[in-house]
């Protein structure tokens, strides 16, 4: 058997071969999984600089800021995908645009949670109008408004085809809007006005190890490995239902 | 080059044409104006300068959304075959986005009016304020355009324009703020040339993204 795990009854038509065969790789599901275990194991249990303020919540780092590093991974992946789809009218391009774009809201929640909770015992309130937090909700309202235009189509071509031309335009209008907000508001926000973030020196040499070799590469292959089960799963459907 | 400006031009003419064959939508589109305004007159009285400059823009987003949103949902599917069959996609997105701008401009002048009856005149420099708003007023429907172009092709629906629209407005509209309280003062503020330059960048960025991106919403 050259690929153990879920054997689809029939490979759908449309499907070009090569991505599914992809999909169903255990390698990097299994680095996936290491690299979270490094990363809870040694980013709970393993020593940080003290800092004032932040203290032990420097830990935060290795959860929160990789739910945005994946965020905007997988958004960047679902704007490929949605270009692709414009150019090659590929129905499985939708498919994964929109998946990739499903994990992305979900990794964003997360960090928001993540890093409202951090801002409470930093900043002293959850929600405090920063930058950082603004652009967040914003991505986050834009993607969710991606979901409510495809549902109200249902014309399954025409639904692919202009919720792709909106996730296109709103992807190309949210960079600069990240890009210029700091610049309105005042932030608080590590990386900004002279606060700590991922420099020489604030994080030594054994927090940066953990962040870019552990933390990063585990939560985006965690993305990745639920996006590809949602994929899989959305075409696994789509045939039941063209076979009925 | 210069036969496709004509084309954009004809296209433009047909839009203030069709525009003045049906005057009752215009009416209705001033008369929301002049109703909003109003309300928010008899809700506020006349507010500090804060609240005023707040109120006028969010006003203005919700003309557009409106006004613009007009333009293209009137348009009955047989109409937009018969566009289609005569001009392409990116003559008539650019002469729609023109007159958009155009019709903005009317009502954003209007309604700077009534704000200035109804609910006082704040403003150090009036006239600034007038360049500063036309500006804005150009820049949102700009966006706005393409949303409802968007919008028209997703059952017709006016609200899933706001739903899509707003959120994407946010920073301009807060520019747009920033920018316009040169207006009430004379205290002058460091950046405001840097905001300028990059909202007339977004502007440009938003005519060309409609313009590679209408061609695909354009063929059924």
């Amino acid at each position: 058997m050259p690929y153990p795990i879920f054997v689809c009854r029939k490979e759908p038509a449309f499907l070009p071969p090569l991505i599914y065969l992809m999909l169903r790789k255990n390698w990097w599901k299994i680095l996936s999984s290491i690299f979270l275990i490094y990363t809870f194991t040694a980013g709970f249990l393993g020593s940080v600089p003290i800092k004032p303020i932040l203290n032990e919540t420097i830990r935060n780092l290795y959860f929160h800021v990789a739910m945005w590093f994946g965020m905007m991974i997988f958004f960047m992946v679902s704007v490929v995908y949605s270009i692709k789809y414009l150019r090659h009218n590929k129905p499985s391009a939708d498919i994964y645009a929109m998946e990739y774009a499903r994990t992305g809201i979900v990794f964003g929640l997360l960090g928001l949670i993540t890093g409202s909770v951090w801002a409470k015992y930093t900043w002293g309130d959850f929600w405090s109008n920063d930058p950082k937090q603004l652009g967040a909700a914003i991505a986050l309202l834009i993607y969710l408004a991606y979901f409510v235009l495809r549902n109200s189509l249902t014309d399954m071509d025409k639904s692919a085809r202009i919720s792709a031309v909106y996730n296109v335009f709103a992807f190309a209008m949210l960079f600069p809007t990240i890009w210029i907000i700091p610049r309105l508001v005042e932030s608080l926000h590590p990386g900004g006005m002279g606060n700590p973030a991922l420099d020489t020196k604030d994080i030594d040499s054994r927090m940066r190890l953990i962040f870019w070799f552990g933390a990063i590469p585990g939560w985006t292959l965690l993305g990745v490995w639920i996006s590809s089960l949602r994929i899989r799963l959305h075409i696994y459907s789509l045939n039941q239902e063209h076979h009925v | 080059m210069l036969h496709s400006f004509r084309l954009i031009i004809t296209l433009f003419k047909k839009d203030i044409l069709l525009e003045f064959r049906q005057q009752y939508s215009f009416y209705g589109v001033l008369l929301y104006v002049a109703s909003t305004i109003f309300v928010l007159y008899m809700a506020m009285g006349q507010p500090e300068n804060r609240v005023w400059n707040g109120l006028f823009w969010m006003m203005q987003l919700f003309i557009c959304v409106n006004a613009v949103a007009k333009t293209f949902l009137q348009e009955g599917k047989g109409r937009q075959l018969y566009f289609y069959s005569l001009c392409s996609p990116v003559h008539f997105m650019l002469a729609r986005m023109i007159f958009n701008a155009a019709l903005m401009l009317l009502m954003n002048l209007i309604s700077l009016l009534l704000f200035i009856l109804l609910l006082g005149s704040p403003l150090a420099h009036p006239y600034v304020f007038l360049g500063i708003s036309c500006f804005g007023a150009c820049s949102i429907s700009l966006v706005f355009s393409f949303l409802a172009a968007i919008a028209a092709r997703a059952q017709q629906n006016a609200a899933l324009m706001a739903i899509l629209g707003f959120p994407l407005i946010i920073p301009q509209l807060m520019l747009m703020m920033r920018l316009s309280t040169l207006a009430f003062s004379d205290v002058f503020q460091s950046g405001l040339v840097s905001i300028v330059l990059l909202l007339a960048c977004f502007d440009i960025m938003v005519v060309l993204l409609s313009v590679i991106l209408f061609p695909f919403l354009w063929k059924d």
